[in-house]
């Protein structure tokens, strides 16, 4: 395990040091922000669009990332012949794989820390400044039924007061949860993406043709993986088996994707379906490098 | 004296990326043995099979046939790997990381304690006279610089026996010294080092053994001084013999 720390640590180390995830997060920082800024036919509910392309550009940098991280470690070793040195030493090819695996996507997992940090803080900021001006307007609509709330009873007030504050703290509650189970199902998703990437970059010799074809790929599995087996559906035999035996095979990404969750503040989903889908990436994940360790367990490295 | 290396009938064959030219020995039934304690001088002509060696012994390539132990223990072992310290030809390092980082990175995989880490990268970055420099990033060294960080990896476990592929090739004669001399000193020491090159020279002076091979084949082992006495001829003609060297009659 030591070893595998130790690779690990150099990853996230080059990843840094490239400053490759600065650029994005200052692209992505950009455009939430001129975007945010604008207010789009005055529209109060502007926050749900802001989300919405704000999660967007978070699921994009963060494929990037992983896919482009992923993607160039084996190769730059191989290309840089820096895996010499370090498979001379007493280093198993797993270990170098599982080292590489693990920096990576840690390295997701800060970038995407930062992101949603990000991200929370922006909605949470336009959220109270849209509700403070819609909270005047409607004041100022309601002005005339303050006469009739003066002869309410006092304490039935400050009962509904606690009601309100206690219903504002769940809220705020299960909005956080949404975003820590946004996050958690995001990083969970990179791992199956970074191992997806990982055996990519043992199987093709150029990381630009493994960035290229695992892109495509993964972008497949988000776009059109779940619709895959209502297409098997009207298809003939054997392209119906075809179709279903892919719907089974493939790593289901968008099982991932709670995004319309967060952006519709709906209720958190429940703990024994975030384990299962953690069960099910850590599945994935471990199948797909065992296979990346299998093939290139006995590649023959020469210098 | 122990033998640390050993290869038997060692053979590799590699699919030619040619078409129709079928299968390239680049090993053939090679027998090797380095005994503790000594310097030895792997001496061969460019592609006579000297880095093959080489891969094999680390672990990079698997031999097709034949066996190679360190220790006592298959190559393909990484446990075989736990008491060697390997200098490639080249420098291949990160070169984002600063030759601190880059000793205390490998210091790690081999689990060496901190604090002894601490005090190996000290003794280490002085003896390789990189002191000034540890706080830079590699790739801002020179080629001898580079190759010095490379020795001082190669240390950083200390070994007891030292794989290093052609040390001093690309370095200027002042860098050559200086590695000598740390071969020289290591060997004092007791430490075992293998050693590949084809600066004779430098094997003459500084070598107990040498093996020369050409074409993935043992030509001759032994002592210079038993080789040259039994050839009646210096190391150079030697050399140019067991590789089949005709002179071109100059016109």
């Amino acid at each position: 395990m030591n070893n595998v720390l130790a690779i690990s640590g150099i990853v996230i180390k080059e990843l840094y040091r490239r400053k490759d995830f600065y650029v994005l997060f200052v692209l992505t920082a950009l455009i939430t922000l001129v975007l945010g800024s604008v207010s789009f036919f005055n529209d109060a509910k502007i926050v749900r669009y802001l989300k919405e392309i704000c999660l967007l550009l978070i699921w994009v940098a963060s494929l990037v990332i992983a896919i482009s991280t992923a993607a160039r470690q084996i190769p730059a070793e191989r290309e840089n012949r820096t895996i010499f040195p370090l498979l001379a030493k007493p280093v198993t090819r797993g270990q170098f794989i599982l080292g590489k695996f693990l920096g990576c996507w840690l390295a997701c997992g800060v970038a995407l820390v930062v992101f949603y940090l990000f991200f929370g803080v922006v909605s949470e900021s336009r959220g109270r400044s849209d509700s403070s001006t819609t909270g005047l307007t409607s004041s100022a609509a309601t002005e005339g039924h303050a006469a009739s709330a003066k002869a309410d009873d006092h304490e039935g007030a400050a009962g509904g007061d606690e009601h309100h504050d206690d219903h504002a703290g769940t809220e705020h509650f299960s909005v956080l949860l949404n975003y820590v189970q946004a996050l958690g199902l995001h990083w969970l998703m990179l791992g199956v993406v970074t191992a997806i990437v990982l055996l990519g970059s043992v199987v093709f010799s150029a990381p630009s043709s493994n960035i290229t074809i695992s892109f495509i790929g993964i972008i497949g599995i988000l776009l059109l993986g779940e619709h895959l087996n209502k297409v098997a559906l009207r298809q003939q035999q054997p392209v119906q088996g075809i179709l279903y035996t892919t719907y089974f095979l493939l790593p289901h990404l968008e099982w991932f994707d709670i995004r319309d969750r967060v952006i519709y503040d709906q209720p958190p989903i429940a703990f024994v379906d975030c384990g299962l889908a953690a069960l099910y990436a850590i599945a994935y994940t471990g199948l797909l490098l065992f296979v990346t360790w299998f093939v290139f367990r006995r590649k023959t490295l020469t210098l | 004296m122990s033998v640390i290396l050993k290869t038997e009938k060692l053979r590799v064959e590699y699919a030619s990326r040619e078409l129709r030219s079928g299968i390239k020995v680049a090993l053939n039934g090679l027998d090797l043995e380095v005994r503790s304690g000594e310097v030895f001088g792997f001496l061969g002509p460019n592609g006579a099979g000297k880095t093959t060696t080489m891969n094999v012994l680390l672990g990079f390539v698997n031999a097709t046939g034949g066996e190679a132990r360190l220790f006592g223990v298959d190559v393909r072992e990484p446990i075989a790997r736990q008491r060697i310290g390997y200098l490639p030809e080249l420098t291949y390092y990160y070169k984002f990381l600063t030759a601190e980082e880059l000793l205390r990175f490998y210091a790690r995989i081999f689990g060496i304690p901190r604090s002894e880490a601490d005090r190996r990268i000290e003794t280490l970055l002085k003896l390789v006279e990189l002191e000034h420099a540890r706080g830079r990033s590699i790739k801002t060294y020179s080629k001898g610089m580079q190759q010095r960080v490379g020795l001082a990896q190669a240390l950083i476990n200390n070994p007891d026996l030292l794989i290093l592929d052609e040390p001093t090739s690309g370095l200027d004669p002042l860098g050559r010294m200086k590695v000598r001399e740390i071969i020289q000193r290591l060997k004092s020491e007791g430490k075992t080092v293998f050693f590949s090159s084809h600066e004779l020279g430098e094997a003459e002076t500084i070598c107990d053994r040498v093996a020369i091979i050409c074409r993935g084949e043992l030509k001759a082992e032994g002592k210079v001084s038993d080789l040259v006495t039994q050839h009646q001829c210096d190391l150079e003609k030697l050399f140019l013999k067991l590789i089949g060297y005709q002179p071109q009659e100059v016109i």
